[in-house]
């Protein structure tokens, strides 16, 4: 500590290793892959941390979190003032501690980062929502009722995020949400090995315990419309935070075949339904020995390990960019390459091939190579002529990406949506086309990451409270 | 928890039950489609609405045991609720006046086809039904169906009662008497649904098939219940689950319905199981 006061401090060069289950051992299990720091080496990494005056890291934070701050309380021992400070910006510390991109967030613009490993924010986040689950939740202030009332449709990141930071400003939030769980993508989409649902769960918790009002089971756009939540409801205002639900598909020959899922549905009988217990649990699902998934991203990432979990012998990813390329986060490719998933590069399938039954049985494939970059940035696949070629198997998991699921957009009268579906909005304010109504996450922006729609769920928020002091 | 109101055994393994769910029941339309899960570790299964009392708040689902779920589902008594029940979910059916309407129910299949034709007499339709099961103890709502609909003609397949055939030898015997039928709607079993748009297109005659694909979310979401409607993938859960029957891939549909035929198979034994352990059969 004394030389963190002179400023003279040695740095540790490295961040200090996440312990994690063994790879041959976590790809058979459904058990969380890291396993988190203990007390000692959670303050050893907070002390790595410089207290630099520019404080960097912080406009790395989409939901604004003082980092610094939670940091030096970590340091110094003080977790729960450390959980604290974290929960004053961030609903679902549990979460992000464990999903949110931080490499490219927060820790991208750490002062320690410029010369050596920066400061594991992610790590530290993580060991302190945990510590709080673990000793007893502390309670948050909560501002005297204002007798607004908002509707919240969807409790995935954006909605949950939202919904505290109203709640805590004193309106009354009721969270809509159409599955029978509440926590969206946290729930059915990120497998539990990444996420324990439990601890997704404890987080919902402490929404509760703010007051927020969670109806599962209630499909806007169905039970209710928007307007009719507004007129009839009495809600004063409205957050949309319906996510990116509709599962893309390649538009291939053969792609209804028996033992091809959307990665989706894939996911969400394994996370949601718990198909991995089956028959201890109803819901069934069904993974060949060699198992093909179609995509680069996280999700791909997610869908390639759980097959192997849910007993594949082989798991492939196919990718029609080079690894370079790859959308998924390193850490993740490097998990799922430890625990034996396979990589095929520059190659995209062409149909699905399926026998009589209709089952799959291979895929026919191109070969491609790197051309000039698109749009996006990235060098465009070319597919190269007259190398198809088939690769057996047995089952076939679409992962290119998911749209807005277009329930709500359908049903309400004067909301504007673009030509891809998603509803347009200001990004800074949430604001859509209709007054009151506000929407933020991945139906506004398309499928992006927990954090990024946790920032627009607050920015909707803060708008959404100046929006109803006015009024 | 959704309470069941009212149970009642229709036919043999055929069950009806009212299940309270006043926020369902306010917007629930002819057509659509019901979502529950029995307990924490349930499946979520579709149900069509067969009917709705919306003053009561309650929804009328009828089932068969076909599987686990709905094995489980008719242990089942009044007094005792259900985990989760969401809806209405799918598009409700397009009622307007178009003239001379035939709705035929098959089996199970005559639930969801008496809201609609209901529905379509009240829009001042003459609506025919004809309603069919492979044998007279599997034959229910003959009386609703004959209130809901301007004329009614009954068949089994054995003969045991009325007369002897499949609905679709009725179908033909009342388009070659009535002529000129603006759109048949056709509800039952998969083949029942594919024999009647054979023949229907024979005269084409615009005929509306509901499909009950395997689901999940019920939302789009998994997109399971895809179907080929007319070459292009559909999602029965929120693109239908009522579609053309004559662009309908029947085929697909009918092995997509069997995907998970022999993990059903095993739940089922385990569940019929009994044996002096007292382990209730893997309950």
């Amino acid at each position: 500590m004394a030389d963190e006061k002179t400023g003279n401090k040695t740095i540790v060069p490295n961040k200090h290793p996440m312990p994690a289950q063994d790879a041959v051992v976590r790809a058979k299990n459904f058990n969380e892959v890291a396993l988190g720091y203990n007390e000692e080496t959670v303050v050893a990494e907070a002390r790595r941390c410089l207290q630099c005056k520019k404080e960097p890291c912080r406009q790395g934070c989409p939901v604004e979190v003082d980092i610094p701050a939670f940091i030096k309380l970590a340091a110094e021992r003080d977790f729960a003032g450390a959980i604290m400070k974290l929960k004053e910006k961030n609903a679902l510390p549990a979460v992000c501690g464990r999903v949110c991109p931080q490499e490219n967030q927060c820790e991208k613009y750490c002062t320690v980062g410029k010369k050596n490993e920066p400061v594991g924010i992610g790590r530290i986040e993580r060991f302190c929502a945990d510590w709080e689950l673990a000793n007893g939740v502390l309670p948050q202030k909560v501002a005297p009722p204002t007798g607004k009332k908002v509707a919240i449709v969807g409790s995935g990141p954006s909605g949950l995020t939202c919904a505290a930071d109203l709640a805590k400003q004193g309106h009354a939030v009721t969270i809509f949400e159409a599955l029978h769980v509440a926590g969206g993508v946290l729930m059915y989409g990120i497998p539990e090995f990444r996420l324990p649902k439990a601890v997704v769960q404890a987080e919902v918790q402490n929404l509760k315990k703010l007051g927020v009002d969670i109806q599962v089971n209630a499909v806007v756009g169905k039970f209710a419309t928007v307007d009719e939540l507004m007129e009839e409801g009495g809600f004063d205002a409205v957050f949309l935070g319906t996510g990116a639900g509709l599962p893309y598909f390649m538009n291939i020959p053969g792609e209804n075949a028996c033992g091809v899922y959307s990665a989706n549905e894939f996911l969400t009988r394994t996370n949601l339904m718990k198909a991995y217990l089956f028959p201890g649990n109803d819901t069934p699902i069904r993974v060949g020995k060699k198992v093909a998934v179609l995509g680069g991203g996280n999700v791909a990432m997610d869908a390639a390990r759980t097959a192997l979990r849910l007993g594949a012998e082989e798991s492939w990813i196919v990718y029609r960019r080079s690894k370079n390329e790859l959308p998924a986060r390193h850490e993740e490719a490097e998990h799922a390459e430890e625990e034996g998933v396979k990589f095929a590069f520059l190659t995209s399938p062409t149909k699905i091939i399926y026998d009589d039954n209709y089952w799959v049985t291979g895929m026919e494939c191109l070969r491609y190579e790197l051309g000039e970059p698109d749009a996006s940035g990235r060098r465009s696949p070319v597919p190269v002529k007259g190398s198809e070629f088939i690769i057996d198997v047995e089952t076939v998991v679409v992962a290119i990406g998911q749209g807005p699921n277009p329930l709500v957009p359908k049903t309400t009268k004067g909301l504007d949506c673009n030509k891809k579906g998603n509803i347009v909005a200001n990004l800074e304010t949430g604001a859509t086309s209709k007054p009151g109504v506000y929407a933020g996450g991945d139906v506004v922006t398309g499928a992006a990451t927990v954090i990024l729609a946790m920032g627009a769920g607050r920015a909707a928020a803060r708008s959404i409270h100046a929006y109803l002091s006015e009024k | 928890m959704y309470k069941i109101l009212k149970r009642e055994v229709l036919a043999p393994t055929l069950f009806l039950f009212d299940i309270e769910a006043p926020l369902v029941a306010r917007k629930a339309k002819p057509g659509q489609f019901i979502i529950l899960r029995i307990h924490d570790e349930g499946e979520r299964i579709p149900l069509t609405i067969a009917d709705f009392d919306r003053e009561k708040g309650t929804i009328t689902c009828v089932f068969q045991e076909v599987g686990k779920t709905t094995m489980e589902l008719a242990t089942l008594n009044e007094g005792d609720s259900v985990r989760d029940f969401v809806g209405p979910l799918g598009e409700p059916s397009h009622i307007e006046k178009l003239g001379k309407i035939v709705c035929v129910g098959g089996g199970v299949g005559v639930a969801p086809v008496h809201p609609i034709a209901r529905a379509l007499k009240e829009a001042g339709n003459e609506v025919i039904g004809i309603i069919g099961a492979r044998t007279k103890e599997l034959l229910f709502w003959e009386d609703k169906m004959r209130n809901a609909c301007t004329e009614l003609r009954v068949t089994t397949d054995d003969g045991s009662y009325v007369r002897q055939g499949f609905v679709t030898d009725v179908l033909k015997e009342v388009v070659e008497e009535k002529g000129d039928i603006a759109l048949c709607v056709a509800i039952g079993p998969l083949p029942m649904m594919r024999a009647v748009c054979n023949m229907t297109k024979e005269y084409n005659i615009k005929t509306i098939v509901s499909l009950n694909s395997i689901m999940v979310d019920g939302t789009g979401m998994c997109g399971c219940c895809r179907v080929t409607v007319g070459g292009q993938t559909k999602f029965a859960c929120v693109d239908g689950p009522e579609f053309d029957g004559h662009a309908v891939d029947f085929a697909e549909m009918a092995r997509r319905s069997v995907i998970y035929k022999s993990q059903e198979q095993a739940a089922v034994e385990r569940f019929n199981h009994t044996c002096s352990c007292g382990c209730g059969g893997g309950k």
